[in-house]
């Protein structure tokens, strides 16, 4: 980063040599006393990320070859345990009920929280209101927000039912209906999320021009063309990146399952993540619980690599 | 600001009248969104039991049991579990700290040989999905012996490249004459970052600081793994765990009791919050 500077600022010197040759030691030795002393700053990080991120990504990739059960050495037993994940029926069901999960948080946490933004955008009043409540989900601990849903969820005496029911609309099973547990599951995780990603729109709706709408008035465009010929492309970015860190997220998923239906029922919210807890932390099957790990790396590291490369361009 | 819809548009009376149906519509659909089932969450605590199981539900308590809080921080031993989860937090937070300021300096001001395949090494961690780490990065704490201790949170969680890339970017806009100055005035590096640098970035600091103790105080699945000693783990993982067997008003109110903390440091650093927020996710 710095040597095309020091280096114009040594060449310098090659003039008058003789005064040069101590200065220039001298400044060799200050570039490794200014070294050692950077990684004498980096060596904590360094130690941390060496235990606990770089070196357990080699060693995921190591165990997912392996079979461990803590009590014999690791065996080598090849895609072992991969075939053995394909072969599990609950694989499949997972991937699917995971990839459903993504597309309908997609649905409601993508597209609900920016037609939010463009609707507080538009009000000119109550900003601060809006802005402080659409956020307080967003601190409560996940744990403590599925906790509470699970209450609301309650198809006899929750508070869901019972507000479907004074309004008399058709109520629901919820969390215990294998069609619609995994669609509550978005509903308590859309709720709990939407308001970092409304707020993160506002923030990039705040920053369109004006004049952009002005003339896109004067050119006689309406309200809806405005919104897709300005609005739109000039919040594509910002579109594009939560599009992308929300898949990440999502197909992440294991809070909500875990704590609110425990994969049921008749396995309808068993994700992905989950059944990765269940082999290693119920079979104590670290070998396939890996192989699983590499997997799901495998499938989201383009969405991540993409998202890390767009910020990355963007700053 | 211009927005969306015109000025004109607004001053015309059909388009004031719309504006606030549509103002009154959002503040009460607003309200009722995200207060309401805190409200309910808070109530409900101070029912009793059998109020709590009926139907119609009350929307305001019939009879207040307030003491549903106190019986339910004895009765869940909240008073441990909330120091567990402060000892956790506070840790990762003072941790993160002392580990990512003083690496995102020295890459930042003192550019060290491979400064840049460092952070480039670091940046790649933000590429792999939390969940790939799961299981090798829990094998390795167990390795170390570091299970049931906070360390097993702490040290894994300094390794934020995210954090580093904050601090780092908000360094480099620190002109560097205002360093080299200090240097001559015969001042080391890390005196200049503590008494130069540092006081200069307290924003970033504050941000980095609040997401460290909110991202500890939220998560649910490292320390359900990392903490198989009952008596050691935080609330959210005891809070799971007891849910079954309480009764249901003395676990609401340990539902709300939990969450106040965060509630609050929100509402004291609303500010900071929102603003870390677009530079945390856009890093832009």
């Amino acid at each position: 980063m710095s040597s095309p500077r020091s280096s114009s600022v040594l060449e310098r010197p090659a003039v008058t040599p003789r005064a040069a040759r101590p200065s220039a030691n001298l400044r060799l030795r200050r570039k490794i006393k200014e070294n050692l002393t950077a990684y004498g700053l980096l060596c904590a990080a360094l130690a941390c990320f060496a235990i606990f991120s770089w070196y357990p990504i080699v060693r995921g990739v190591l165990l997912s070859f392996q079979q461990v059960d803590f009590v014999n050495d690791p065996s080598w037993v090849g895609f072992g345990n991969f075939t053995k994940l394909f072969e599990d029926p609950l694989f499949g069901v997972a991937w699917r009920n995971t990839l459903l999960f993504t597309g309908l948080a997609l649905v409601f946490g993508f597209f609900v929280p920016f037609l939010t933004a463009v609707l507080l955008n538009e009000l000119r009043h109550a900003k601060a209101y809006f802005r402080l409540v659409v956020y307080l989900p967003v601190m409560l601990p996940p744990v403590v927000t599925a906790l509470m849903w699970k209450w609301f969820y309650d198809p006899g005496s929750g508070l869901f039912n019972q507000g479907l029911d004074a309004v008399g609309l058709p109520t629901s099973q919820w969390l215990d209906s294998s069609t619609t547990a995994m669609l509550s599951l978005v509903f308590v995780s859309t709720w709990a999320n939407m308001g970092s990603t409304t707020l993160i729109y506002l923030a990039a709706l705040q920053t369109i021009p004006g004049e952009l709408y002005e003339a896109a008035e004067l050119d006689g465009a309406g309200m809806w063309k405005r919104l897709r010929h300005v609005t739109f492309p000039q919040t594509r970015f910002v579109l594009l990146v939560l599009l992308l860190l929300q898949v990440v997220a999502t197909m992440q998923v294991f809070t909500e399952p875990y704590v609110m239906t425990g994969g049921g029922p008749d396995d309808s919210t068993v994700t992905v993540l989950l059944l990765l807890y269940r082999y290693a932390f119920v079979y104590n099957d670290f070998g396939s619980a890996s192989a699983m790990s590499v997997l799901l790396f495998v499938a989201l590291g383009v969405f991540s690599a993409m998202y890390v490369r767009l910020t990355k361009e963007a700053s | 600001m211009r927005t969306l819809i015109s000025p004109s548009q607004l001053r015309s009376r059909k388009g004031k009248t719309i504006y606030w149906v549509v103002l009154v519509l959002t503040l009460v659909l607003f309200t009722i969104a995200f207060l309401f089932p805190l409200y309910w969450a808070v109530t409900g605590a101070m029912k009793s039991s059998s109020e709590l199981a009926k139907v119609p539900p009350t929307l305001v308590p019939e009879q207040w049991h307030p003491e549903t809080y106190v019986q339910s921080w004895k009765e869940m031993d909240l008073g441990k579990y909330f120091l567990n989860t402060i000892v956790v937090a506070g840790g990762a937070w003072l941790v993160q700290l002392a580990v990512d300021v003083p690496a995102a300096y020295a890459l930042s001001k003192l550019r060290p040989k491979l400064g840049n395949l460092v952070l480039g090494l670091m940046l790649a961690t933000l590429m792999l999905p939390a969940a790939a780490l799961l299981v090798p990065t829990y094998v390795t704490v167990a390795d170390l012996g570091l299970l049931n201790s906070p360390a097993a949170i702490w040290l894994p969680a300094a390794a934020n490249a995210f954090n580093i890339y904050l601090l780092k970017r908000f360094f480099d806009q620190i002109p560097d004459e205002i360093v080299e100055a200090a240097t001559i005035d015969g001042a080391g590096p890390v005196r200049i970052m503590a008494r130069i640098v540092l006081p200069m970035s307290r924003p970033i600091l504050a941000v980095v600081s609040i997401f460290a103790v909110v991202t500890a105080w939220k998560d649910f699945i490292w320390p359900l793994l990392v903490f198989p000693d009952t008596g050691k783990q935080t609330l959210s993982v005891m809070l799971q765990r007891v849910a079954i067997d309480m009764p249901l008003n003395l676990l609401v109110a340990g539902l709300v009791l939990a969450s106040v903390p965060m509630v609050l440091l929100f509402l004291a650093f609303q500010r900071h919050i929102l603003a870390g927020l677009t530079a945390g996710s856009l890093k832009g």
